[in-house]
């Protein structure tokens, strides 16, 4: 346990942690993480949607009241018919609760404490932000949003639009990292007991992270086709 | 004992965190007081006052958090230490 501990310290939160290799290819812990979510994620979806009956079972009762809520959720930040988003965006929390809640499995490390998965999660905002803008506005007038209100202001918006989404990545790095090396810190101070409030708050803050992430998603798409106001 | 340039780096985060957390910590209490005070005189408007307040909330510690990327990069990631 104390090894673990002092390898938590010791070793750079932003280097990477290689379990083996596939081929040339190294595969590190956080994708090792990310593909079981993942494949647990999908065998819960096919599960509850293998015989889909108006009657549904408990299961697929489950997943239309999470679909359901999202798509409320989604339509109250964005003004408009939420299903064209509904899939990026409640991917994204339904992934990110996994990811952030997985700590609690013993052994497991959330893939987004490290930086690659935020990071890679930000340029799928990004990128998705111009696709559904453009689509919703066209290409020129979605260009013109940034001459507004001024051609003056071009490079800051752009350079807003770059920031916004560093900050979107560091925040739920740092959140989910920092959690990791709190816990860490309070287990080498006192022994058996004490971690356990200090887990219940990173239960909180796993699931808030990922609240908060997919708003400010849902608030950068708002605004990009132009429903909602500028996040 | 000496200052060299890994202990004023481990000085720098130190300042960093703590200094950099004292104006999130304001700046989040007030946000919260002043919700609180929105949906006790609104309490029908408490959904989109929360959402929004989140929202908020997340853009005033990401102040914190960069602070926070700060003194990691001084500890782990420093470039001037060899």
């Amino acid at each position: 346990m104390l090894d673990e501990i002092g390898v938590t310290m010791e070793t750079s939160p932003f280097a990477p942690d290689i379990l083996f290799h596939f081929g040339p290819v190294p595969i590190s812990r956080p994708v090792v993480t990310t593909w079981t979510i993942m494949a647990i994620l999908t065998a819960m979806s096919w599960l509850g949607l293998r015989r889909v009956n108006v009657n549904a079972g408990s299961l697929q009762t489950v997943l239309e009241i999470v679909v359901e809520t999202l798509a409320k959720q989604i339509n109250a930040i964005i003004r408009r018919d939420p299903w064209p988003y509904l899939p990026l965006l409640g991917t994204l929390f339904i992934f990110l609760v996994f990811a952030n809640l997985s700590v609690i499995v013993p052994g497991v490390k959330p893939p987004t404490g490290h930086i690659e998965t935020p990071a890679a999660l930000g340029v799928i905002v990004f990128l998705s932000v111009h696709y559904f803008g453009i689509r919703s506005r066209g290409l020129v007038e979605y260009a013109r949003r940034y001459t507004k209100p001024n051609l003056l202001l071009l490079p800051l918006n752009v350079l807003s639009e770059i920031t916004r989404t560093f900050s979107l990545m560091v925040r739920l790095f740092g959140n989910i990292m920092s959690h990791e090396f709190m816990i860490a810190i309070v287990v080498f101070l006192a022994g058996l007991f004490l971690p356990i409030p200090f887990m219940l708050l990173g239960i909180l803050i796993g699931i808030i992270q990922a609240y908060i992430f997919t708003v400010l998603a849902a608030v950068f798409i708002g605004a990009a086709v132009g429903s909602a106001d500028a996040g | 004992m000496e200052l060299n340039l890994q202990m004023l780096s481990i000085i720098g985060a130190v300042i960093a965190v703590s200094f950099g957390a004292i104006a999130p910590a304001f700046s989040e209490g007030r946000a919260i007081a002043a919700a609180m005070e929105a949906i006790a005189r609104q309490p029908e408007s408490a959904g989109a006052l929360s959402r929004t307040l989140f929202v908020g909330l997340a853009m005033i510690e990401t102040m914190a958090i960069y602070c926070l990327v700060i003194a990691l990069l001084l500890l782990y990631a420093n470039p001037f230490v060899g």
